[in-house]
């Protein structure tokens, strides 16, 4: 006689080690499979989109640090691309190459921190998360001799950057380039063909394509899914039409591919900074014209960037006023989990907390 | 480098696709009758010279007289994209849009934000509720005229 058995309800976060932040994940579970699962969002909402729509075009620099506070520069980049083809300011050449320099690096930082806590909740409990972080820590020293900020950078205005890098930058960021490589050898000895990763992430969590397209899935888990879709390259901005570099794709679209296309992408954008370091030039880092405040004609524009967790869109509105009349953030990490659901049921438990990691989403730009 | 199709480039598409669903078109974007969106965009999912399988984002904008969606569509396949936008909600009580999730199921997750943060139903979504509130939140905050 077969042991008859209930499904239970568990409730995982907001405060739980596993959930990245402050997300909470209704569960049911039948035994030790997942049946059902329902995300809870809202923990961190600070209604950053309405507080834009009463603050001047250069105050929102700040708030946009706030939303994925592992990926402020890039959040910075995407925010003054809308800015300036909304107002129609031409940026200069050297702020240009410095915002990507500061993005690419910041690629780097926020994909080591996804590695470093996939790997935390493989059940790697503290020892990756050390190594990421201590890279990381070198990323974190470059963006202070940038600008002076570590987290919250605000590095980026219309036009280009607040202030050019001093002289002491370009050594050190020369010997971060020479060193970097080797850390990711030394991820990839210590993990990538370890038997126990293989195990845990390889054909779980599996998507088909066609899926992740049609729930607006972007970024580097479209890319594990064999899709060539980056925006570097399918629609180039700033100069990323000047640089050289491939797409790393996976064709699994499993747990492991996700992590094997994050990882060969920090070596493509090391690649990306020395090619930007050759590249720039002298010259002012904003044209001297751009106003403190930005009165762009009314209209409305959608700029969007390959940030490090997927599209990073945003829609503004303007009424020809100081301020904008809407700002609207498309975020890639609130988008990546519409299929949350469908990755999760049928598998265990311990399955259920590496497929959410193996997403990488920040809960700063899920809430917003 | 993806193609930004014009709003006239996109109403003379849609119009092929479903006749008399257009109400006019400015330089960026194609308005649609919210009634025939269902059908329109099916037809710009499915068509190989439209060809949108991807949707980028859903967006409501309060204009004080009226709501606005606004939807920012890209194609993989063309590398080509197009905005649609729909006028609703000119009595400001109750406004309602057709649901895009059983064309795109990226809108699930957009579209509760919008019902959430600007009050804005949409008909045919599965599972339409707050996403960033609590239930019984009093108003939608993202309207223009909470607590003015």
């Amino acid at each position: 006689m077969p042991i008859r058995t209930e499904p239970v309800t568990v409730n995982i976060g907001p405060h739980h080690p596993s959930t990245h932040g402050v997300f909470r994940l209704r569960v049911t579970f039948d035994g030790e499979v997942v049946v059902d699962a329902e995300p809870v969002f809202g923990y961190l909402h600070r209604g950053t989109e309405k507080l834009a729509e009463e603050r001047t075009y250069v105050q929102f620099v700040t708030l946009s640090d706030r939303m994925d506070y592992v990926a402020s520069m890039t959040n910075n980049q995407g925010f003054m691309l809308a800015v300036e083809k909304l107002a129609g300011i031409t940026p200069s050449p050297r702020g240009v190459w410095l915002r990507m320099i500061a993005a690419e690096l910041q690629r780097i930082a926020s994909h080591l921190v996804g590695i470093g806590f996939f790997l935390q909740d493989l059940g790697a409990f503290g020892t990756p998360l050390i190594y990421v972080m201590r890279e990381r820590e070198r990323i974190l020293d470059l963006f202070e001799m940038l600008c002076g900020a570590r987290i919250t950078v605000s590095y980026m205005r219309p036009g280009g950057v607040f202030m050019d890098a001093p002289q002491d930058f370009w050594p050190a960021l020369d010997t971060f380039l020479a060193d970097m490589p080797h850390y990711v050898d030394e991820y990839e000895r210590l993990i990538t063909g370890n038997e126990i990763v293989l195990v845990r992430t390889k054909g779980t969590g599996k998507v088909p394509a066609e899926t992740l397209v049609n729930a607006s899935v972007s970024g580097p888990m479209l890319r594990a899914a064999g899709l060539d879709w980056d925006l570097r390259i399918k629609d180039p901005y700033e100069y990323y039409g000047r640089v050289k570099f491939d797409v790393p794709l996976a064709r699994e679209s499993d747990n492991f591919a996700r992590y094997i296309v994050r990882i060969q992408e920090m070596r493509e954008s090391v690649k990306i900074i020395r090619q930007c370091v050759e590249q720039i030039e002298p010259g002012p880092v904003r044209p001297k014209e751009v106003p403190f405040l930005i009165r762009p004609p009314a209209g409305d524009v959608y700029a969007h960037i390959e940030g490090p967790k997927g599209e990073l869109g945003y829609y503004l509105v303007s009424d020809g006023t100081i301020a904008p009349y809407r700002c609207k953030v498309r975020a890639p990490s609130f988008i990546n989990l519409t299929l949350l659901r469908d990755m999760l049921v049928g598998w265990k438990v311990a399955d259920m907390i590496v497929t959410f990691g193996s997403i990488d989403i920040n809960m700063g730009e899920v809430d917003r | 480098m993806t193609i930004v199709l014009g709003g006239e480039q996109v109403a003379s598409v849609i119009e092929a696709i479903t006749p008399g669903s257009v109400t006019g078109h400015d330089s960026s974007a194609a308005w649609v009758r919210a009634e025939t969106w269902p059908a329109v965009a099916r037809g710009l999912h499915d068509r190989p010279e439209a060809d949108f399988k991807f949707l980028n984002s859903v967006t409501g904008v309060d204009y004080i007289d009226h709501f606005v969606i606004v939807y920012h569509l890209t194609s993989l396949g063309h590398n080509h994209s197009a905005v649609i936008k729909i006028r609703c909600g000119e009595a400001r009580e109750d406004p309602v849009v057709p649901s895009a999730v059983p064309v795109w199921r990226g809108a699930d997750l957009q579209e509760r934000e919008v019902y959430d943060l600007m009050g804005i139903r949409f008909e045919g979504h599965p599972n339409l509720k707050r996403v960033m509130l609590w239930e019984g939140f009093p108003g939608h905050p993202h309207r223009k005229d909470f607590l003015r």
